[in-house]
């Protein structure tokens, strides 16, 4: 808001802000601890045993971390190594197909003059609303007709058409891909293919790092589909066995078990959360701008 | 857009082929496929016995409005739980947003944004199976609970309707605030800053500049807030897909439109999902052209200003 430019007056509405600074202070740090404290009592949790956790709760850790983390790899029915690794493969490669294609379809349409171009951006934006649960059906059903049960392909490969990324990039074009660097590198004889692998990327590296980031995230997260297409127990990703320990009863599992399986899913995403932070919450605020 | 046009069409034509291959075969040709579904009768019967595909026209539909099918109280269910989780998110988002961009409190906001922030990455079926756990019986919560009301029996959250229901709208309270308020961020961020100055100088109090300068000018951007919330609510699956158990627990007054959908997938019930699809693809449709009609309105308001200015 505006500059403090109070002449008169000036020393009761300083102690009037001294108070509205340690009320928001107060409720900010209220709502601060509200949003970690299930994290805290999630680590607390996954350091104390079964037997521990079963005769109620202390708010200090334990030291069975080692042996819940054994229990949990050891489990066949959850499989969570193999978990962990194909959600890694899955959500890797959407992010590097996603940001790559949708680099490339922006770059298209905001460099090249031709017809359809108009037509196509619209286009574009309208499919942005439709809510994929909506085609979930159709979808499932042509995997099946395919025979790509139990394979990566259909969850990797859509990625490459994400209309959310695609206008994020046209946006990051629009400010800073001026078109004099293509036609000059045009004059120096460099092919259109080569021009957008070698010199535009590198421009777009900024907008590209964040929409990896929330790409990686979202198919992370990813559970309606998969969950519909992958049933052999090797081929699962996180969500579909969190969801598998969900359908179990609760009293018959190992308790300290369960909670570092829910932490293996959360726990690294956090950490990276927390290292990129910076450069992610200034990704949500350009996203924000285009509304 | 003023820029120099360079006739290479034919680059442009060949950059847009994979990102409209894959969206033809992976998105259209699937909801073509599922409109098609909707209008014939497929299903299995016991788990193994095909029924169909025979043609039965608007019959799914007449199914799904039929009152034993209950999709009307999934629906019902679906709003209660985003409302629940709604209304604090912009209560707060605001009152958050309003006090970060208040440059007279000068507050150190980083670390907020990025702690509010944390939740909406998190994997939403690990928060559901979190908060499960947190508040089943012999969670850290009912420690709490008894240790405060010396009760000696557990509280069952997951044994009551709004408890249930309270605690998915928590959940999605806590993965949504803090994006919310970075949003509504940017906007008051985009607000002339000499309106505030001027306000000041006339001696408005910090409400009467909040309800009579920021709360209309970022009205846009409210009901942009507003309507992609309820279009993701409509879409609202995994938390309480994970939290009631599919949608079962408590006499199903948690189960939501997409859960349900998920039900019917699930057991290959085709014409039934298909059918299922298409409602929620016309209600999503018609969020999405109230904000297509509200953000164009919005521009010409825009411009009439300028106009009025220059």
């Amino acid at each position: 808001m505006a500059a403090p430019i109070d002449a008169v007056g000036a020393k009761s509405s300083s102690t009037n802000i001294l108070i509205r600074r340690i009320i928001s202070y107060t409720v900010l740090t209220i709502f601060a601890f509200l949003a970690l404290f299930p994290f805290l009592l999630l680590i607390i949790q996954m350091t104390r045993s079964s037997v521990e956790i079963n005769q109620g709760f202390k708010p200090f850790p334990g030291g069975s971390f080692g042996a819940n983390f054994k229990t949990v790899m050891n489990n066949n029915n959850w499989r969570m190594l193999k978990a962990l690794r194909n959600s890694f493969i899955v959500s890797g490669l959407t992010a590097a197909l996603s940001t790559y294609f949708s680099a490339l379809t922006a770059y298209a349409i905001h460099v090249y003059d031709f017809k359809l171009r108009k037509f196509l951006f619209t286009f574009i934006l309208m499919i942005m609303m439709v809510p994929a649960q909506v085609s979930a059906l159709g979808f499932v059903r042509l995997v099946n007709d395919m025979g790509l049960q139990n394979s990566y392909i259909p969850l990797i490969v859509p990625a490459i058409a994400a209309p959310a990324t695609f206008f994020f990039m046209k946006q990051y074009m629009e400010s800073s891909l001026p078109l004099d660097i293509v036609e000059a590198a045009r004059i120096d004889g460099c092919g259109e293919f080569r021009t957008f692998n070698s010199l535009v990327t590198p421009i777009l590296k900024p907008a590209i790092a964040v929409q990896a980031i929330f790409t990686f995230v979202s198919s992370w997260n990813n559970f309606f589909i998969p969950a519909l297409i992958l049933d052999d127990p090797n081929k699962r990703t996180l969500p579909i066995v969190i969801q598998i320990i969900r359908s179990q009863d609760l009293a018959s599992l190992d308790l300290g078990a369960v909670y570092v399986a829910i932490g293996i899913s959360i726990v690294p995403v956090a950490i990276v959360y927390l290292i990129l932070s910076k450069f992610i919450i200034r990704g949500i605020a350009l996203g924000a701008v285009k509304g | 857009m003023r820029r120099k046009s360079i006739s290479y069409a034919k680059w442009g034509y060949i950059f847009v082929i994979p990102f409209f291959a894959v969206f033809i075969v992976f998105s259209l040709i699937p909801l073509v496929s599922t409109f098609k579904n909707s209008f014939y009768e497929n299903y299995l019967v016991n788990g193994y016995r095909q029924v169909g595909p025979n043609w039965v026209g608007f019959e799914n539909y007449a199914e799904l409005f039929k009152s034993e099918t209950n999709l009307i109280k999934y629906f019902g269910n679906t709003l209660v739980i985003w409302l629940l989780g709604f209304i604090p998110q912009l209560f707060f988002s605001l009152l958050f947003a309003s006090w970060f961009t208040d440059l007279r409190l000068k507050l150190k906001t980083g670390a907020y944004k990025i702690i509010f922030y944390l939740p909406n990455v998190i994997m939403a079926a690990a928060m559901g199976m979190l908060f499960f756990t947190l508040f089943s019986q012999s969670g850290p919560i009912n420690s709490l609970y008894k240790s405060i009301t010396g009760s000696t029996e557990p509280f069952m959250f997951f044994d009551h309707i709004w408890s249930q229901r309270g605690i998915i709208a928590l959940i999605n309270f806590l993965m949504w605030f803090g994006n919310t308020t970075i949003m509504l961020m940017a906007a008051i961020n985009g607000i002339d800053p000499s309106l505030y100055e001027s306000a000041q100088i006339d001696g408005a109090n910090p409400s009467q500049t909040f309800w009579k300068i920021t709360i209309p000018l970022i009205r846009p951007i409210l009901l942009y807030v507003l309507i992609t919330s309820l279009i993701g609510g409509l879409q609202m699956y995994d938390v309480p897909q994970i939290v009631s158990n599919g949608g079962e627990a408590v006499n199903r007054t948690s189960m939501t439109v997409v859960v349900y959908l998920n039900k019917h997938l699930y057991s290959k019930n085709y014409g039934m999902a298909g059918a299922l699809s298409v409602i929620l693809f016309v209600v999503a449709a018609l969020l999405s052209l109230l904000i297509f009609y509200l953000t164009t309105e919005k521009d010409t308001k825009k411009k009439k200003k300028k106009g009025g200015r220059k």
